[in-house]
């Protein structure tokens, strides 16, 4: 036991659960019409580890992510959570939801609520957290994210790079198990792109489960422990950031690569 | 034309009081009736937004049906046959209240409803899509997710086209004396009946009518003023 916790949080996690998968996706299967958007996904995800997804546009990256807390429903196949299927009758989406974070391109906070707001709403109506605390959690996560003097303003006062971290606080503030992060900084100016990432890597570090959407390779080499490449609604490559990027053995990988690096 | 003017008659002493007692009437029946037909508005919106089917289709029927029937028809419609539509419990507590002002209030709110849902509607469509998905991602429920994020937004936008709805219903209030509500116009009506000073009475009104419009429209552009203080996209 003493052992077990000298080991950092992450190899400690991975070695307890490691008979069982955290997020599993078996099978995964999505149509939208005629257009077959997901073809046979599978991919497990430990506890604690960061998945970067990747592969050219309209490949289903997004849709894969937006799956696993049910923004899109799956046509076959199953999605389970810690052991659970998340399509079960007996799940309850705004529960999954709360424990399943998610980080949007475009930020999409609320104009109408000032930063405070925009993060402790969900914890207060759904979590039924009393206000004072959901508004210290709240101050915490931002001054995590560096941007605590900006709680009072309306997130038009704020540039894309905080708006951002906003919208990540926002989603830690519900004490989620997993983030899913979908390019999140591709609508960010260059300048502002690292301080997001940054947020990110910290998270990474401690341990959060994340399944990040994202062109940014320098993360991806940093805190992935693994890469997955998509295209056309199917995972084409899988391997550790090392082997994704000095050895990669699909053409199209290759390919692609050789386009964003 | 030698019709003897006679303004005194009618704006002071008994006839001036029967226009303050209309004048009551009309804003009872309008503010009633603009508080139902808001909350009935909103939630016929939102159901035709719910995505489930059923409620969608009685959202459509309700809006369709109600805003292509003349507002007398429905009026005439809730005061007389309201026996053969409503529950009898129901019925019967109406007879013991004010039942042609509770018809009226009836007839106006389904009627302006059915106007206020499309506005609201539109109010909604006009919020970016990703509010209400940001929304359910955190685990707001669909209906918490439109109470706290999405109609604030759309009734900022909407509140233009509120108001003339609001003005709306307060001049068709109206209408409601022809089933013997003493509001307004039946009063000024009486009071024509009695002097046969219809010239004055019927100013009188006029000029009632102008001031609660102007007031209601200042009152909500005040009230929007406030909110755009507060609100900054
Ligand atoms: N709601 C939808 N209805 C129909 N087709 C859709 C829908 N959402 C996405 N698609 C299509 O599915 C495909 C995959 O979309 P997805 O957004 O998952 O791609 P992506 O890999 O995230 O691409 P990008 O890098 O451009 O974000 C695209 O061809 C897209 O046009
Ligand atoms: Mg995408």
């Amino acid at each position: 036991m003493k052992v077990c916790l000298t080991l950092s949080p992450k190899t400690q996690l991975k070695g307890v659960e490691r008979s069982m998968a955290y997020l599993e996706i078996r099978n995964v299967n999505k149509w939208f019409g005629n257009f077959h958007v997901l073809k046979n996904i599978n991919e497990t995800v430990e506890k604690g580890e960061v998945l970067v997804i990747c592969g050219p546009s309209g490949s289903g990256k997004s849709t894969l992510i937006r799956c696993v807390n049910r923004l899109e429903e799956i046509d076959k196949g199953e999605i389970l959570f810690e052991g659970k299927s998340i399509h079960d009758p007996s799940v309850d989406i705004n529960n999954l939801r709360a424990e399943i974070g998610i980080v949007f391109q475009q930020f999409n906070l609320y104009p109408h609520l000032t930063v405070l707001k925009n993060i402790t709403l969900a914890p207060i109506k759904v979590r039924k957290m009393p206000k004072d605390q959901a508004e210290s959690i709240a101050l915490e996560l931002l001054e995590r994210v560096g941007i605590k003097d900006q709680a009072h303003k309306y997130p038009a006062e704020l540039s894309g790079g905080q708006q951002q971290r906003v919208a990540i606080a926002r989603a830690l503030a519900m004490k989620p198990k997993v983030m899913l992060f979908d390019e999140p900084t591709s609508a960010l100016d260059p300048e502002m792109i690292n301080e997001v990432l940054n947020v990110m890597k910290d998270l990474a570090r401690d341990g959060m489960t994340m399944l990040c959407v994202t062109h940014e390779m320098g993360f991806a080499r940093e805190v992935a422990d693994r890469v997955i490449f998509m295209d056309q609604g199917e995972i084409l490559e899988r391997g550790t950031p090392e082997h994704f990027f000095t050895n990669p053995t699909h053409e199209r990988t290759k390919a692609f690569l050789k386009e964003i690096l | 034309m030698n019709y003897q003017f006679d303004w005194k008659l009618v704006l002071t002493g008994e006839y001036g009081q029967w226009l303050i007692d209309g004048l009551i009437v009309t804003l009872k029946i309008s503010a009633v009736s603009i508080f139902f037909s808001l909350i009935v508005g909103t939630i016929i919106a939102v159901f035709r937004l719910s995505k489930v089917k059923p409620l969608e289709w009685f959202s459509l029927a309700y809006t369709e049906f109600f805003r292509n029937t003349p507002l007398l028809v429905q009026i005439f419609f809730w005061y007389f046959g309201s026996d053969a539509v409503l529950p009898k419990a129901v019925n019967e507590w109406l007879y013991q209240q004010d039942f042609e002002f509770a018809a009226g209030v009836i007839a106006l709110t389904v009627y302006t409803s059915a106007f206020i849902a499309e506005e609201i509607r539109s109010g909604i469509n006009s919020i970016p899509k990703n509010q209400l998905e940001a929304s359910r991602a955190c685990g707001l429920s669909f209906i918490q997710a439109m109470s706290y994020v999405i109609l604030p937004q759309a009734f900022r936008i909407i509140i233009p086209p509120l108001i003339s709805q609001f003005l709306n219903l307060t001049k068709n209030s109206s209408l409601v004396m022809t089933i013997g509500v003493m509001e307004l116009t039946y009063m000024a009506r009486q009071i024509e009946s009695y002097t046969f000073h219809g010239f004055e009475a019927f100013t009188a009104a006029t000029v009632i009518y102008i001031a609660i419009s102007l007031t209601i429209s200042l009152l909500v552009n005040l009230y929007n003023k406030y909110f755009l203080r507060n609100l900054k996209y």
